[in-house]
């Protein structure tokens, strides 16, 4: 039997309106994680540094002899601190491939032939990232602070530090944005996902490294812009309202934050076309 | 009914000028859009998508405006890229039902037309195997299942029978004309391929160094007024074409030595014009040769393109 007559027939059900693509996008990016084992894995030991605090807490909260376990502000920013580490890898699993897989396969033009804009697009993508690191930074401190209250039995600690919920969404929102924007961004630059991990641990680990260099030669910790961890101590200090005086200005550090994701989105909208064109 | 109208549109890819001026009519139905590699054809195309932005003109597709409204017409638009394209880690339902919703389908029927699709162009058998594991024949397929899941009012198929066997052309081929004669679906198909686009279609553009050289009915285009004679010389072949252009005949050598000679409308001494071999016998006898097979031929769309983008 000819192919074609098994049928085609003509749709006259209900269309979506514009604008709800990104999340159709986003779904499908999440979907893929979450079906492979290995990346539940890294998830779940992403989590093993809020068991350890969790107990912490609770041992803080019903041994008095244990008081000097008690949580502070500084508990949830050194928290934060070392959840940077599965930032990093949850970043280069998920993010990596985002754009560099769509650019092998040229998938570019295949999307932007839909119904959908660039900031669509990149907006999919973002949230594909964003929503796994969100759930490694912010989901687990927001938990802690409410295990606090529920191990304490009353909200006198959340009362005296209630500048910590802003203070955790506002750190972890420019961790998650600065590593899903900059990672996406570097993921648009080639087709192949190993050189973007590549290409982003070589940024993470040569900036600190130059920073460490540069500090040694001229004695000043005022360089520490030149590498966007040490970027994010300085905010981190300032954003939990930690004593000592930061190594350069806070607003400057803000700066160098902005810089990143604006570098970033520019990328970003000079390689996220359907079409390339080579002068 | 027009599907897809240009007014003087030029689109330029740094310096390099890729449509010039171009105006054009596409009527509903099957269109081919022909012309050589590099004409313009897939410039065009990613133009009228709103993916490359023209330097001036105005573009209509399905009485929408290009640059105001390309959301809404990529909506109501199917389309296959020439290349070989993909959404990359997903089996051909996923991708396919994903490119539905991405077209504006609800999740659950972009997933039940895409199964449908799938039977449709000939992968429902396959269609649980990952896209990148497939042929370049099968790749082809699911380009043209994608650009149908939702079901559009135009295709733009470009060049979508690259890479296929021919038992494999010969089913798109079917497929393309069975989606515009038995489904309704308007489509323009851009192709090198002259007999793809005469097999499928029943208008045509003839684009040649980024301007329309031609356009209109096919039957009409081969028309024309005059006839077109298959010849053969004894002698210098090339040096009898020169002849026949320099007489101002339009002509071009086939793969063998046989050369095809399109000879215009002339008096035939009782009051009427009609295409007239007489002068090609009288040119072979002014320089020498010997016409050894005179034979008139139905024009073909070759004989249409090469008259239009003047081709020797």
């Amino acid at each position: 039997m000819p192919i074609h007559d098994q049928g085609y027939r003509r749709y006259a059900g209900r269309r979506e309106s514009h604008g709800r693509t990104w999340w159709v996008i986003a779904r499908a990016g999440l979907q893929e994680r979450l079906r492979e084992r290995r990346f539940l894995g890294l998830l779940l030991l992403a989590w093993a540094p809020f068991i350890v605090r969790a107990v912490q807490i609770y041992v803080a909260s019903n041994y008095p002899q244990a008081s000097f376990l008690a949580p502070s502000a500084q508990t949830f920013r050194e928290f934060l601190d070392q959840q940077s580490i599965f930032i990093f890898f949850v970043t280069i699993y998920v993010g990596a491939g985002l754009i560099a897989n769509d650019r092998r396969a040229n998938a570019l033009q295949l999307y932007l032939s839909k119904p959908l804009t660039r900031v669509e697009y990149i907006t999919g993508k973002l949230v594909t990232l964003g929503l796994f690191l969100i759930g490694v930074t912010w989901v687990p401190a927001i938990f802690l602070l409410l295990l606090q209250m529920m191990f304490a039995g009353d909200v006198s600690f959340i009362r005296a530090n209630l500048f910590l919920i802003p203070a955790i969404t506002l750190f972890s929102a420019l961790q998650v944005a600065v590593a899903a924007v900059t990672m996406l961004a570097l993921s648009s630059l080639s087709n192949s996902r190993r050189f973007v991990s590549l290409m982003y641990a070589g940024i993470v680990f040569f900036s600190a490294a130059m920073y460490q260099a540069l500090r040694g030669i001229t004695g000043s910790a005022a360089w520490a812009w030149v590498s966007p961890e040490d970027t994010f101590d300085i905010i981190a200090d300032a954003v939990f309202r930690l004593p000592g005086r930061p190594a350069m200005p806070v607003p400057a550090a803000f700066a160098v934050v902005v810089v990143l994701i604006a570098a970033s989105l520019w990328i970003l909208e000079r390689r996220v076309r359907a079409v390339e064109v080579v002068t | 009914m027009v599907t897809v109208s240009l007014d003087k549109v030029s689109v330029k890819y740094g310096k390099q000028l890729a449509l010039r001026d171009v105006t054009a009519t596409f009527p509903g139905g099957a269109v081919g859009l022909l012309g050589p590699n590099g004409a313009g054809k897939s410039t065009m195309i990613k133009a009228l998508l709103g993916l490359v932005p023209p330097d001036r003109g105005e573009m209509k597709v399905l009485d929408l405006d290009v640059r105001t409204a390309p959301l809404q017409i990529r909506a109501r638009i199917g389309y296959m890229p020439e290349t070989d394209a993909h959404i990359p880690g997903m089996n051909a339902v996923s991708y396919v039902a994903y490119c539905g919703e991405l077209s504006g389908l609800p999740r659950a029927d972009a997933m039940q037309r895409a199964h449908e699709v799938l039977y449709y162009v000939g992968l429902g058998e396959a269609r649980y195997r990952n896209v990148e594991t497939y042929s370049t024949g099968m790749k082809q397929r699911i380009k043209l299942a994608q650009a149908l899941v939702h079901d559009p009012d135009l295709l733009f198929l470009d060049e979508p029978t690259n890479g296929m066997d021919p038992k494999g052309r010969e089913e798109m081929l079917e497929l393309i004309r069975d989606i515009a004669v038995n489904k309704g679906l308007n489509l323009i198909l851009s192709s090198h391929l002259l007999p793809d686009v005469e097999y499928a279609c029943e208008h045509v553009i003839v684009m040649d160094k980024g301007a329309v050289a031609t356009q209109g009915p096919i039957a009409g285009l081969k028309g024309h007024g005059g006839r077109v004679f298959e010849l053969r010389v004894k002698g210098d072949s090339d040096r009898f074409v020169e002849i026949l252009q320099a007489a101002g005949l339009e002509c071009h050598a086939t793969d063998e030595d046989v050369m095809r000679v399109f000879v215009p409308p002339s008096p035939d001494g009782f009051g009427a014009t009609s295409p007239n071999a007489r002068i090609l016998f009288q040119l072979a006898a002014q320089h020498g040769m010997q016409v050894r097979h005179l034979r008139p031929s139905l024009p073909t769309l070759e004989d249409v393109f090469a008259r239009a983008v003047g081709e020797p």
